[in-house]
């Protein structure tokens, strides 16, 4: 190995003993990530075996009803929340910089910031259930059985524990996002990314959408537990439906993004055993892009049978039927690939063919279930159990499993056995399908879903009974395969490099991998580089591209243009910290010990989580280099720092306040969706905000946001007490904003839980205020920067994306402020 | 169990389940082909050596992927949809008109029937039993008292939630009489599973003489004044109505015929004097989370006294 290449080394060196668990390169981050998901799934499975057990006879004694009710409440969201999500975030965060032959992901500790999130908000979850207290309102948490009917504190854990790990999921999808579109290598245009990399950004992107109405749903149901403001208390106004809206709007993407991310494993594993490039990569772009904009319009398919007009449910039912299409396309493009390939058997392939034929069966039910007039018999029973359960694991499980055989020699050097695989593969497939196909009978004949015990006689008997036989084949199935994964393999010989002779990057790394992640950041020109450009892997391994040398010892990747992905700057990646644990960790304790009203406890740990916080970005983040442009090989010369639309850090903000305005949205179609539903909204005799207090409240925040525009320039033209003072009276400003938006609803004795009016414009003042208090702090942070040295005119990226912030801020401000205050004269 | 109540949506008695039924056999039936094509094409498609043209592949893609099932899926809708119209029609003006309410975990249920001396259509409150004149459409008001539950006989036709301040509506026509089973189909709490209750579908003449017989209070019934004096004294008048008497809460079922029904405890166990007896000692064992609290204070003696009541409330 050259001097190059030690130098490289050091720099990402992953660090010995317990400050093992400081790293956070993708590669340690990416598998912790894995193990804990599938640990979850191992969780979610014993679950659902429990489930069986009870079933398996009728008028069982096994559980009781509320450990059933608890059980299947926690299988359906570990299954979603605790493994779905996250294991699709894991294997991209652990493979997609391999993939576009990146370093890593140009937020680092983001990642590491998510995984700690994940494994304390997941922990906390499934422990509840060992104390009886686990949640019991099912996945979908329908109120107000869980807002009026259920005052213990399974509710809360729910809410308060998984919407601790929707944030940590949105962070991922931001990281994901902004990876895909800016870290690629030189000369990967957006029509040669693997396809992989496209469905990640199709999905982060829904993420992005779909999880904030959740949380604004989340946030309102905690309200009304925690204080009584009744959102969805039918008596004072509220309306269980919108949950219903919200938690759907959520729900339906939810499916596809689980399901797409295991189609990326299949759209890269098809082509290497079919020794042949994808056939028809545009029409599987377009499907998937298509699947996610659609995915998006069919959420009131799950709400058929609660009364709505037959004109919403004939929309809906087509606009259910449209998704087929591009998933139709999918497949078909798949047959057509293995057509024109020659192709090679393995496991892998088995499992992927496994995935497809099952899935196509939960496929074709929702076709079925899909038609309203057939949906109003197989609603909430057995039938969709069935259903949905061919959808998630034909389309999730099997093909991860396959992903588990392709890329387990990648990740450890050790290939699975094709042997145990085999047999994992017919105790799963016979298992699976004695247990679930059985299933839609029995839905059909009359069993509902969510129950606890059934009674004898009724038909349901032998079909239970054959069900969890079925259960338990298809857990010995998953037995072979966690063997196989874990067996102790130190005699068995090394992998090949690149053992599946597959075409696309990843594939460069040597057996036993290197931490750098790929040796140099190589010119791409073809989809599958290690088929169609000669000399490639030579070339990558003698370090013939770009950055092939850390000189200054530090961890660097290249950042690229959105569309042609010429080079524009050299990333400084942060390396290994404690920061993010602790800051996890005191941020859980905010969402955990608000579960229990240990009020003084969560304010603690939110100071220190906010304390933490600070110091990371403070220590970490749009440091000042030391040279502000390097040569990064191949006669290339790139800037060190950039700052605006150029830099990643404003990608991440811009794409952040999507979905902060995304939650936004949600809630203020709340208070829209109230004023549809009745007659007179807002109630005749309730008092409002007013108008004067608003409006005083929003042109202070519309000077705040101009002000804050100057100071951006005052800064870049190096006029520091301009930039001082114009940034304190934006700071001001947006004090005042914050004092008059609370004084409209608190001189006019606004009780947010007499009627869902005045909850509605609480929580939206709320929110804004919340708003403009972080605005006020990113603010006192630029302050502190520049007069620490650590923001100057020409390294200026903490108040770019600050002011981005608020350009955010002013539209929420905006929305609020007219929505309060003027609607009510309109309405 | 009562084994001829059927619970069977493919067991179909009523027009809708009908229509449904034959939906569902139609679907399934091209679900199957469609899969066997897809599937065959895969196993060809892995299987086959031949050199296979780049056009004739993308045929493949746009044909299988997106004009076949655009096709498919467009007969679909208009067959589906179409029946949807039928289905959301309100019953004819005139048609029976009944009432249910979901409580956890049971199903308090009001006639309309005659008119009172004001002219009034009175209304006789029941609870857990639906009877219904075959061939007769039926119009179903659908509320609920506390969480959302849904309204299901499968047999009869397809399901409707029950929301917290709205009311929802359901048609049926039953066209088969028998005896049906009804279920919550929304998972409601703890007892979800046993929110259950009957149907019978009867001749128009039956079903008139049970509801007259329905509209009538209590009868004195010299046998069985022990049960009835401990009905009162115990408290569970409280809780129950039956018309007639002093008895008048509404917290519970009102059990002014109860002796007449085929069920006890919304569907859970068959109407016979052991099971109520078991009902009314061993509540929460035979259903978990019910408000009704259990009678261990009373002697057997003192329970059977109440059964006997209980049972005579024909």
């Amino acid at each position: 190995m050259n001097e190059q290449a030690q130098r490289l080394l050091r720099a990402w060196r992953t660090p010995k003993g317990w400050r093992y668990w400081s790293a956070v390169n993708n590669s340690q981050v990416g598998l912790w990530y894995t193990i804990t998901a599938f640990a979850f799934l191992l969780f979610g499975g014993l679950l659902a075996l429990a489930m069986r057990i009870q079933l398996a006879i009728p008028e069982n004694d096994f559980l009781t009803a509320e450990q059933y009710n608890q059980v299947f409440t926690m299988h359906g969201s570990v299954m979603m929340f605790l493994f779905a999500v996250p294991i699709l975030e894991a294997i991209s965060i652990m493979l997609l910089p391999e993939m576009m032959g990146a370093r890593d992901l140009p937020f680092p500790r983001l990642s590491a910031y998510g995984f700690w999130s994940f494994l304390i908000g997941g922990v906390f979850v499934c422990g509840s259930l060992f104390f009886g207290a686990g949640p019991r309102g099912g996945w979908f948490m329908y109120p107000p059985m869980t807002t009026q009917y259920q005052p213990d504190v399974g509710a809360d854990i729910w809410l308060l524990g998984l919407s601790f790990i929707e944030i940590a999921s949105i962070a991922a999808a931001v990281e994901l996002i902004v990876g895909v579109l800016k870290c690629r290598p030189p000369g990967m245009r957006l029509n040669l990314i693997p396809l992989y990399a496209w469905y990640i950004l199709v999905v982060a992107g829904m993420i992005l959408f779909a999880f904030p109405p959740l949380i604004a749903g989340d946030v309102l149901m905690e309200l009304e537990r925690a204080l009584d403001w009744p959102f969805f208390d039918a008596s004072r106004g509220g309306d269980p439906m919108l949950w219903q809206h919200l938690f759907w709007i959520f729900g339906h993407p939810e499916v596809y993004i689980v399901f797409l991310p295991s189609i990326a494993l299949i759209a890269m594993i098809v082509p290497t055993f079919a020794r042949t490039p994808m056939v028809g990569y545009g029409w599987i772009v377009l499907a998937a892009v298509g699947t996610g904009f659609l995915s998006f319009g069919l959420w009131v398919h799950h709400m058929f049978t609660t009364g709505l007009p037959g004109i919403t449910i004939g929309i809906f039912s087509a606009a259910s039927e449209a998704v087929a299409i591009p998933t139709g396309v999918q497949i078909f493009c798949f047959i057509a690939t293995l057509l024109v390939g020659r192709v090679t058997k393995s496991v892998c392939l088995l499992f992927v063919l496994a995935g497809l034929a099952t899935f196509i069966i939960g496929g074709l039910s929702g076709v079925m279930v899909a038609i309203a007039p057939f949906d109003y018999q197989a609603h909430d029973t057995y039938f969709i159990v069935g259903h949905l359960h061919y959808v998630l694991v034909g389309g999730t499980i099997f093909p991860i499993v396959a992903g588990v055989y392709y890329f387990y020699p990648l990740i450890t050097g050790k290939q699975l056995s094709e042997r145990l695989g085999t047999l994992a593969f017919w105790l799963m497939m016979i298992g699976f399908n004695v247990s679930f196909f059985p299933m839609h009978i029995t839905g059909l004949i009359g069993m509902p879903r969510r129950v606890y015990t059934y009674p004898a006689g009724m038909g349901f008997d032998n079909l239970n009974f054959i069900s969890s036989i079925g259960a338990f084949v298809l857990a010995g199935g998953f037995l072979v395969f966690l063997w196989d994964v874990l067996r102790p393999k130190g005699k068995q010989p090394v992998a090949p490099r690149n053992v599946w002779n597959a075409g696309t990057l990843e594939w460069l790394a040597e057996v036993p991998d290197q931490p750098w992640g790929v040796r140099c950041i190589p010119i791409i020109s073809s989809r599958y580089p290690l088929w169609d450009q000669e000399n490639f892997v030579r070339d990558v391994d003698e370090g013939n591209f770009y950055l092939p040398d850390a000189e200054e010892g530090l961890r660097e990747t290249l950042v690229t243009s959105t569309v042609e992905a010429t080079p524009i700057q050299c990333l400084r990646v942060p390396g290994p910290t404690f920061l993010t644990l602790w800051a996890a960790a005191f941020t859980g304790g905010v969402f955990i010990f608000g579960t229990f009203h240990w009020y003084i406890a969560a304010g603690v740990s939110g100071v220190l989580a906010f304390a933490t916080i600070l110091t990371w970005l403070w220590t970490g983040t749009a440091i000042i280099p030391e040279k502000a442009e390097k040569d990064v090989g191949l006669g290339l010369t790139l800037p060190t720092y950039v700052s605006g639309p150029d830099a990643v850090g404003w990608w991440a903000m811009f794409i952040t306040m999507l979905g902060d305005m995304t939650a936004f949205v949600s809630l203020v179609f709340g208070y829209f969706f109230y004023w549809t539903v009745h007659e007179d909204f807002p109630p005749p005799d309730a008092e409002g905000p007013g108008v004067r207090w608003p409006m005083i409240s929003l042109i202070a925040t519309l000077v705040a946001w101009g002000m804050m525009l100057l100071s951006k320039k005052l800064n870049r033209r190096e006029n520091a007490i301009g930039f001082y003072i114009s940034t304190l009276a934006a700071i001001s400003l947006a004090l005042v904003a914050a004092a008059t938006l609370v004084a409209g609803p608190w001189l006019h004795n606004m009780d947010p839980t007499e009627h869902v009016y005045q909850a509605s414009v609480c929580v939206l003042v709320l929110w804004t205020v919340i708003h403009l208090a972080v605005g006020v702090v990113m603010q006192l942070y630029c302050v502190a920067r520049r007069a620490a040295g650590k923001m100057t005119h020409r390294f200026d990226a903490d108040i770019v994306n600050v002011t981005l912030y608020w350009h955010f801020m002013m539209l929420t401000a905006g929305i609020t402020g007219l929505t309060i205050a003027l609607f009510p004269m309109v309405a | 169990m009562n084994e001829s109540a059927s619970q069977s949506a493919l067991d179909s008695a009523g027009l809708s389940a009908e229509r449904i039924a034959e939906l569902f056999y139609w679907m399934s039936g091209g679900a199957t082909v469609i899969w066997i094509v897809v599937i065959g094409l895969m196993v060809y498609a892995i299987k086959s050596r031949r050199e296979h043209s780049a056009k004739m592949t993308s045929w493949l893609v746009i044909g299988g992927g997106a004009v076949i099932p655009t096709i498919v899926l467009t007969a679909l809708l208009s067959y589906g949809l179409a029946m949807l119209p039928d289905l959301q029609r309100p019953a004819p003006d005139g048609s029976l008109s009944i009432e249910v309410a979901g409580v956890r975990w049971w199903w308090r249920v009001y006639y309309t029937s005659g008119q009172d001396t004001n002219g009034q259509a009175t209304r006789i409150e029941t609870a857990n039993e639906i009877y219904l004149p075959v061939d007769q459409p039926v119009e179903f008001k659908l509320t609920s008292e506390d969480v959302i539950h849904s309204f299901w006989i499968p047999s009869l036709g397809g399901k409707v939630d029950m929301m917290p301040g709205r009311t929802n509506r359901l048609k049926l026509h039953p066209t088969r009489k028998g005896v049906f089973s009804g279920v919550c189909a929304e998972y409601c709490g703890t007892a979800h599973a046993q929110m259950r209750f009957r149907v019978v579908v009867t001749d128009q003449e039956t079903f008139d003489d049970w509801l007259t017989k329905q509209g009538q209070g209590y009868q004195e019934n010299s046998t069985v004044t022990v049960g009835e004096a401990m009905f009162f004294s115990r408290g569970c008048s409280a809780c129950h109505a039956i018309r007639g008497t002093s008895a008048d809460g509404v917290v519970g079922p009102d059990l002014t015929h109860f002796g007449s029904r085929l069920s006890i405890a919304a569907g859970v166990l068959d109407n016979t004097p052991e099971n109520l007896t078991r009902w009314l000692s061993d509540t929460h064992s035979v259903k978990p989370g019910v408000e009704m609290p259990e009678f261990h204070s009373l002697s057997d003696v003192e329970i059977g006294s109440i059964v006997a009541f209980l049972e005579s409330l024909q």
